[in-house]
């Protein structure tokens, strides 16, 4: 047993880590918060070309051969630069969808009763009869609410669930980073003991909630990515909540990048089944 | 990332599960709580019975996946757990393995291994607890012995212990943590007085030990004079590192007979508490996998001390722990006040687990200024 990541999948996660920080900085990001409900079509492409919607296409079908672990990590690091777009919907797509698996093709999804980005994708799958937009809490989710609920799929439950795993490792870092540095009443806020015990609880909330997606991701377990799910969806959003708080007021603004985060993990945590289907499996797994 | 196990690991499983489905049905029951001889003579001998199958070094020395088979193991067979060899197996053992010398070596570690002697741990002051760098139970030398003095709290096993890793300040000048020393005490020695301490759950699992010029000799130093603050280090990293992994499969099997009692008496049909119980199902699913993380990352390093990792999940356990039991007052409804029905007094104990081995506030201190590197502050 090596529960741990292997040389490739390092090299994989940095891989993806440098070309989100190319291609995805801080100044992309603004500027894509500053100009809603539009796709870096070129953006997408080149995550088409790096493999990123064909990751897990077998080779003889033009994809990368490789299997769920690797798509978590990928996903945890799109998590991380807070990429916008329905990746999960197109990612999934890839191999069914013309186009999807290259970047060629956007394609969304129903998820619960919601579909990201309708208007911006090239093809959706589900119902959308009905559709009605919401002016989205999230700048850079634009949002559709549908009347009949779509079918999610667990796969894409678990890389939802990566993605959060990415928020939490980043409001994390920005949390201790900002706490290191900020200074009140002659010293570094994070020298306070309920600065620390905040910080603290941030990275124990995203350890526990990283080795449980790491692990569903290797078993495809229905009541591991529920698992998964609960614990990721609580350490990004509850994350980027103490995050806010550790920035204090500078956390509250528009300019501090911290609501961005909040605001996507509470995006995510909608997807698909939600906190009560997921605690309802787990218990049906307890007394079966 | 790799769940699966060896060829040669299924093989040692494969004996193991075997060897404890032919000696179990052997065991008598464990002795009551109160009664402290009763349970060294048990725990003792299941130590001596682990011993004389091959399986005795197993925290020791097998590879930490090997280790983790044998917690899955007998924690799935029912078999007992460390009990009274808790601090010599888990705690001095491994420190004087790490930092001992090869006579000291040579005198503690078999008698251990063999389940002839416990000890108990002496670290803890009335006014040192978590600030454990605040203890002032004094050693002066005088030849070859140290004489000393102070008193000790909460050492469990205490009474029927044949040695204490006992922490004492060898230089009361110098810096808190630097004038510190790890002695093995025996606790036959003269000057030794035990007092039992009653817990809150009404069992007499700790005892205050009052030092009256008790003379230690030397040699039984652990680690260089001055030096036991690191040396405590280690054995602390062992404590919160290791010591509580068997208890996460123990707590998911509680989580599944909490299931089955509330389908007995109807609890089950409340929806709120169904869910909480889904919701322990996650975590201690997920506390597992830390388990195994830990475990994984400890092969790849090649086994050794663990890391502040531990603190992390140690904390995040004892809350979790403390979670089920009260998740398990509610499956018992009313009759979560009657300590004769199961888990009442487990409830009690879970108490003790955000307090004991370092408070989690402690814990949170460490995991914020070691892990995040946030500045140190009081």
């Amino acid at each position: 047993m090596r529960f741990q990541l292997t040389d490739d999948q390092h090299a994989l996660r940095a891989g993806v880590r440098q070309l989100l920080e190319r291609r995805f900085g801080h100044e992309a990001l603004r500027a894509a918060v500053d100009a809603p409900g539009r796709l870096d079509r070129g953006l997408w492409r080149a995550l088409g070309e790096a493999g990123f919607f064909a990751l897990r296409l077998p080779e003889a079908r033009g994809g990368v051969g490789l299997g769920l672990p690797e798509a978590v990590l990928v996903f945890e690091e799109a998590g991380r630069a807070l990429l916008p777009g329905p990746l999960v919907a197109t990612h999934l797509a890839a191999g069914s969808v013309p186009g999807a698996a290259t970047g060629e093709t956007v394609v969304a999804a129903v998820d619960g009763e919601l579909v990201e980005w309708l208007d911006g994708a090239d093809a959706v799958l589900g119902d959308t009869s009905g559709a009605v937009p919401l002016r989205s809490l999230d700048p850079l989710t634009p949002l559709h609410r549908v009347p009949v609920a779509g079918v999610t799929d667990p796969v894409g439950s678990l890389l939802t669930a990566a993605e959060q795993l990415g928020t939490a490792g980043r409001v994390c870092e920005l949390a201790a980073q900002h706490a290191r540095t900020r200074e009140q009443f002659g010293r570094p806020v994070g020298a306070f003991q309920a600065v620390q015990h905040l910080c603290a609880d941030l990275l124990v909330r995203a350890e526990i909630a990283r080795v449980a997606v790491y692990a569903a991701a290797v078993t495809a377990d229905p009541a591991d990515i529920a698992a998964a799910r609960l614990l990721a969806d609580e350490a990004a959003v509850r994350g980027a909540r103490d995050c806010l708080q550790v920035h204090g007021g500078m956390g509250f603004t528009w300019e501090a990048d911290v609501h961005l985060h909040l605001k996507r993990a509470w995006v995510r945590a909608q997807r698909g089944d939600g906190d009560t289907q997921s605690e309802e499996l787990l218990a049906a797994r307890l007394a079966g | 990332m790799d769940l699966s196990y060896t060829p040669e690991e299924e093989e040692f499983r494969a004996r193991l599960r075997e060897w404890l489905a032919k000696v179990l049905p052997t065991l008598p029951d464990r002795p009551a709580p109160e009664d402290w001889p009763g349970r060294r003579a048990y725990d003792l001998g299941w130590q001596r019975m682990l011993h004389d199958a091959g399986y005795a070094d197993v925290h020791w020395d097998a590879s930490p996946t090997t280790r983790l088979i044998f917690l899955e193991e007998t924690e799935e067979a029912g078999a007992p757990y460390v009990g009274a060899n808790f601090v010599g197996l888990l705690h001095a053992g491994p420190t004087i393995a790490a930092e001992g010398t090869a006579e000291q070596r040579a005198r503690w570690l078999p008698p251990i291994l063999r389940g002839e002697e416990v000890w108990c741990q002496g670290f803890s002051e009335p006014g040192a607890g978590s600030d454990l760098a605040a203890l002032r139970t004094r050693a002066r030398r005088e030849g070859d012995d140290y004489v000393v003095s102070g008193s000790k709290i909460w050492t469990s096993h205490a009474e029927v212990a044949d040695w204490c890793e006992l922490l004492v300040r060898t230089d009361p000048d110098a810096p808190r943590r630097r004038g510190i020393s790890w002695l093995a005490m025996p606790m036959d020695a003269e000057g030794i007085t035990v007092r039992p301490l009653r817990t809150l759950a009404g069992s007499a699992e700790f005892a205050e030990v009052f030092l009256d010029e008790v003379r230690v000799p030397v040699a039984n130093r652990v680690g260089a004079e001055h030096d036991g603050w690191r040396v405590t280090m280690v054995t602390l990293s062992f404590e919160r590192g290791t010591a509580f992994v068997g208890e996460v499969l123990a707590c998911r099997r509680v989580l599944g007979q909490l299931a089955c009692a509330a389908r007995e008496n109807g609890r089950w049909d409340d929806p709120v508490l169904r869910r909480r119980l889904g919701r322990l199902e996650a975590e201690f699913r997920a506390l597992w996998r830390l388990t195994q993380w830990n475990v994984s990352a400890a092969e790849v390093s090649g086994g050794g001390v663990p890391g502040v990792g531990g603190s992390l999940f140690k904390l995040r356990y004892s809350h979790a722990r403390q979670d089920l039991y009260d998740a398990a007052a509610d499956v018992l409804g009313p009759d979560r006040l009657d300590l004769d029905r199961p888990w009442v007094l487990d409830r009690l104990s879970s108490l003790s687990y955000t307090i004991a081995a370092g408070t989690s506030q402690i814990q949170r201190t460490i995991v914020a200024e070691r892990m995040l590197g946030l500045p140190r502050g009081r």
